[in-house]
Parts: C-alpha cells; sequence; structure tokens
C-alpha cells in the first residue's frame, strides 16, 4: 500500500510537469496547427534562467518561497519572450506555407536551441540550486513512505499555475479571443480580433508555462543540461496527444495519465522501459483513437 | 448575354444605380468599389469590379456560383489581397488592409456557411462580435436588442452554438454582426442551405434592419428575393459586373429574368 502511494505521489508530481509542457504544445497547435517541436528547448531555457536567476541574484542567500517566485517569474518571462521571438522570426513568415515546412522548421529551431545552448551554457550537467528552498526538516515519512517537500512544492505550484490558465482561456477577453483564434483564424479576424497578436500571445503564454515547468524540473531533478528538453518535450507532446491536442483539459489530463502509467511501469513491471512507453502509447493513440481522449472529431456543417 | 455595364441600355427611363449617386449626395456614399480585381493564384476571380453602397440602402450583389460575389465581401472585409482597382470607405482608400481594421471601421460581415464559433455558446458568440465595438456601454443595449430580434437566441444563449439549427445559426452570425454596431453591414449568402419560411424570415428581418437605417451589401444567389428587398442590384458573372442599377429595373429586365431567375 504504501509502495503503491509513493508511486501515485511521484506520478503525480512527474505528471503536473509534463501538463504545464504540454499545454503550450496543445495551446500552439489550437491556433496554428502547428506541432511546435521547439517547445521542449523553451523548457530547457526556463530552467538555465531560473538558475542563472538564483545565482546571479544570490538568492540561496534568502531561501523561501519569495525567492522561488523571483526565479519562477524570471524563467516565465524569458521564456516567454523567447516563443514569442520563435514565432516571429521563424513561424511567422511560413504561415501561408504548407504544413510540412513549418513542421521542418520546427526540427531546426529545435536543433538551434539545443546546440546553441550548448555554446552558452556548457554541454555538462550543471547542479540546479535547490537550496532556493530550505526544506531539509521536512521530510515526512510514513513507514515505507516518503514525501519530498520539493514534489509538493513543484506539484502545488504546477496546479496554481494550470487553474491560472484555465481562468485566462475561459473568463477572460483574451482567452475568448484565443478560443476564436483556434476556430478559424479568418472567422475570428472578422470579429476585429487582431490574430497575429493573439497567436503571439498564445506562444508566449504556452512558453511561460514551459519555462516554469524548468524551474519546477531542476527542484525535484536538481541535474540540467542543453538537452534536457528533448525528452520531457517528447512525452509532453505524447501526453497533449494522448488528451486531444488543441485541448486544455485534455492535455492536463493526457499528462497525468501518463505520469501515473510511467510510474506504474516503473515500479511493478520493467524499469527500463520507462521512455518507450510514452512512444508505445503515441503509437496505440494514432491507431486507435486519433483524436485522443477528449479531442472532438470536428465536423463541420456546410 | 448581359454585357450592359458602362452602357446605357441598363438604365431605363429612371437612369441607372449610378447616375442616381453620382447625381445625388456624394456624401452620402458609404462604400465606393472602384475597378477592384483579385487574383487567386493564376485565377482571376475579380476582373475591374466597380459599384457603389450609398448609405442607407440595400445594395445586393447576385449572380451564379463562382461569379466572385463572396471574393468581392472578402476583398472588403480585407481576407484577400485585392491586386487592382481600390475599395473606398468615407473617401478613405481601405483596400488591402488588415481584417481587424476593417472592422474597427466599423464595417462587419456575417461570413457565409453561417460562420459562427461552433466551439462556443451564443452569448460567447455575441461577445466576440463586439469584440472591436467602438462603445462597450452600448452593449448591453445591443444584446438585448439582438435577443428582441431574434427571441430564439435568447432562449439558448448558454448552449453551444453547434446545437444550433441552421437558420438560428444564420440569425446567430447576423445578430453578431450587428454586436459590432456596424454602419455598412456584409451578408454573404445569409439563405444558403436554409428551409424556403426561414429564408422569408431572414430576409424579413434584413429589411427591418436596413428601415432602422442600416447600410447593407448583400450577396445572394437567390436573385429573385434578395432584388425583391435591394434597392439596386450588382450582377456578377465570372468575376464581372455585367449589369447594374436599380432592382425594379434589374427584375423587370428579360435578360436578367431569363439568365438568374430561370424564365
Amino acid at each position: 500500500m504504501d509502495q503503491f502511494l509513493q508511486h501515485v505521489i511521484n506520478a503525480l508530481s512527474l505528471g503536473s510537469i509534463y501538463a504545464l509542457i504540454a499545454l503550450g504544445y496543445t495551446m500552439v497547435f489550437g491556433v496554428l496547427q502547428l506541432i511546435n517541436f521547439a517547445h521542449g528547448e523553451i523548457y530547457m531555457l526556463g530552467a538555465f534562467t531560473g538558475m542563472y536567476t538564483i545565482r546571479w541574484l544570490r538568492l540561496e542567500e534568502h531561501p523561501g518561497i519569495g525567492s522561488l517566485i523571483i526565479a519562477l517569474i524570471a524563467a516565465m518571462a524569458a521564456s516567454a519572450t523567447a516563443g514569442f521571438v520563435i514565432e516571429r522570426l521563424a513561424y511567422r513568415p511560413l504561415r501561408k506555407s504548407p504544413r510540412i515546412n513549418l513542421l521542418i522548421t520546427a526540427v531546426g529551431v529545435s536543433l538551434f536551441l539545443q546546440y546553441t545552448g550548448q555554446l552558452i551554457f556548457g554541454s555538462d550537467p550543471q547542479f540546479f540550486p535547490t537550496g532556493i528552498l530550505e526544506l531539509e526538516g521536512y521530510n515526512w515519512s510514513y513507514g515505507d513512505l516518503v514525501i519530498e517537500p520539493m514534489q509538493i512544492v513543484a506539484l502545488v505550484l504546477a496546479l496554481i499555475l494550470m487553474v491560472v490558465l484555465q481562468y485566462i482561456i475561459f473568463r477572460t477577453r483574451l482567452g475568448r479571443a484565443m478560443r476564436a483564434v483556434s476556430f478559424n483564424h479568418d472567422l475570428a479576424s472578422l470579429m476585429g480580433i487582431p490574430t497575429n497578436q493573439i497567436i503571439s500571445a498564445t506562444f508566449m503564454l504556452g512558453s511561460a508555462l514551459a519555462g516554469a515547468a524548468g524551474v519546477l524540473v531542476g527542484l525535484i531533478y536538481p541535474k540540467i543540461d542543453p538537452l534536457m528538453g528533448t525528452m520531457p518535450g517528447l512525452k509532453a507532446f505524447v501526453a497533449a496527444v494522448l488528451g486531444g491536442i488543441g485541448n486544455v483539459t485534455g492535455a492536463v489530463l493526457g499528462a497525468f495519465t501518463l505520469g501515473l502509467a510511467e510510474e506504474f511501469l516503473v515500479g511493478y513491471w520493467v524499469p527500463t522501459y520507462r521512455d518507450a512507453l510514452a512512444f508505445g502509447i503515441l503509437i496505440l493513440i494514432l491507431l486507435f483513437k486519433p483524436s485522443g481522449l477528449l479531442g472532438v472529431h470536428r465536423a463541420e456543417k456546410v | 448575354m448581359l454585357k450592359h455595364e458602362n452602357t446605357s441600355s441598363a438604365g431605363s427611363s429612371e437612369g441607372s444605380f449610378k447616375g442616381v449617386v453620382d447625381g445625388s449626395a456624394e456624401g452620402s456614399l458609404i462604400l465606393r468599389v472602384k475597378d477592384v480585381s483579385v487574383h487567386y493564384g493564376m485565377v482571376q476571380a475579380l476582373r475591374g469590379v466597380s459599384f457603389d453602397l450609398p448609405k442607407g440602402k440595400i445594395v445586393t450583389l447576385v449572380g451564379a456560383n463562382g461569379a466572385g460575389k463572396t471574393t468581392m465581401l472578402r476583398a472588403i472585409s480585407g481576407l484577400v489581397r485585392v491586386s487592382g482597382g481600390s475599395i473606398e470607405h468615407r473617401g478613405h482608400i481601405i483596400s488591402n488592409r488588415q481584417p481587424h481594421e476593417i472592422v474597427r471601421r466599423r464595417i462587419c460581415q456575417s461570413p457565409e456557411g453561417r460562420g459562427i464559433f461552433l466551439n462556443l455558446s451564443v452569448e460567447e458568440n455575441l461577445d466576440l462580435g463586439a469584440w472591436a465595438a467602438p462603445d462597450k456601454l452600448a452593449y448591453k443595449i445591443n444584446l438585448e436588442r439582438g435577443f428582441e430580434m431574434f427571441p430564439r437566441l435568447k432562449e439558448r444563449r448558454r448552449q453551444n452554438a453547434g446545437t444550433l439549427s441552421g437558420g438560428e445559426q444564420q440569425m446567430l452570425a447576423i445578430a453578431r454582426a450587428l454586436m459590432g454596431q456596424p454602419e455598412v453591414l456584409l451578408l454573404d449568402e445569409p439563405s444558403l442551405g436554409l428551409a424556403p419560411q426561414i429564408i422569408e424570415k431572414i430576409f424579413e428581418i434584413v429589411e427591418q434592419i436596413n428601415r432602422d437605417g442600416m447600410t447593407i451589401l448583400l450577396v445572394e444567389q437567390n436573385a429573385l428575393q434578395a432584388l425583391g428587398i435591394a434597392h439596386h442590384g450588382v450582377v456578377l458573372e465570372t468575376g464581372r459586373v455585367v449589369l447594374q442599377g436599380p432592382s425594379r429595373e434589374l427584375l423587370a429586365s428579360d435578360e436578367v429574368r431569363k439568365a438568374y431567375l430561370g424564365e
């Protein structure tokens, strides 16, 4: 029982990270029908920005939730800026070209950022300053069950961000415009909505969440390197597809499902298949329910 | 073949539509389409189309499928590039502006195929129509007026727009365009795919909106009914204006009756 709970807790914290990244994938897909393969690198950029912010501002000397929030905001701002610039320079000029051109460009941007990251940050893994939170005395354990406080902090912060995003999408003017643009660009522009600005805002919002995920991952798995975005990026993509790409609630659901599936596979069966699982799921989803768990097949009446 | 454009034969004793406009108040002209051409790649969809939209009138663009009617509306709304000629709104050239800039000039379109947001509720659709409305305070008043005009929409305000019937979706598209407090209403094929009684109702409402002072550009395949409520008609054929004039005269002209009304 303890072991089971342990896996659930691990799965939730892992799932919340996947969810933050998957949301960006699904939002960008919503407005542009583009799989932004550079999204994992935006997440990596968030982790590094968080690390350097903590180092440069010496935030470790003032540990606490306030310092963590400063690092989070810095990471989210840097990632949002990166998302904005990438869309503007790489994707917007190709808006009217065939979908495949965009996809290949996204892969190119991803590789570009990975190697630029290695150039700037160095290719050796660096240690994320987890001392930003002083949680030494707070390890809860009941029997075999160990709750890492970092996991809880990450989970809570991720959930708060998801609630905020949900609020933005479903309760604000910007959110309504985003949903309108994701339904149809021309139609949205006939409402007087500046579609380009809304697309930029969507990229920034999704990228900011990935940036936050980068910092939260740094807290839980404090080794970061410029290639760290590849695997979580791909898995978050799978999570988004699993939930129904373009569907915000689906992305969160898909991410937690993937987190649970991975943890249980690793815990009870074959640990070495952790990374293979996501792609197995992807294949199954594409074969049997390409619209995903919550995705609706969009039938348009003519 | 109808080739009366720029000849005098379209106008009878009452004079052509152009003559009326030029002769009366130039200031009451809201839209002027001058020699507009549009290309889709190698294909030319509009070839030098010209017509005027005077204030407070209904002008209808009629013609067969593929004549370029919808393209004309898309060009006015800024959704397609104009490759030649110009579109003027109150003397300012507005061709090739961004669509949202056109809407800010209060030129609002109800798109064809009941282009509504099927993923949003009725009320959210109406909210989006008011996105660029200049007077936010008028929102409530406009919403109420819309609901008054289309009581069915009020009943279904919280429902997903995708669950509406075809007629209701068309009503929503019109009500939504009115939420933008337009000076000019562009209506694209409001009768498309609807039952005859519903079409009747829609046309009545369009006429009512016009009587309340709205300037309307109506695109219709249903030439008989459109000319029935419009003040002026413009007949398009493969991207060209072949005939234009007061609707009454067009309806009376043998050629229009033969070619477009199937007589």
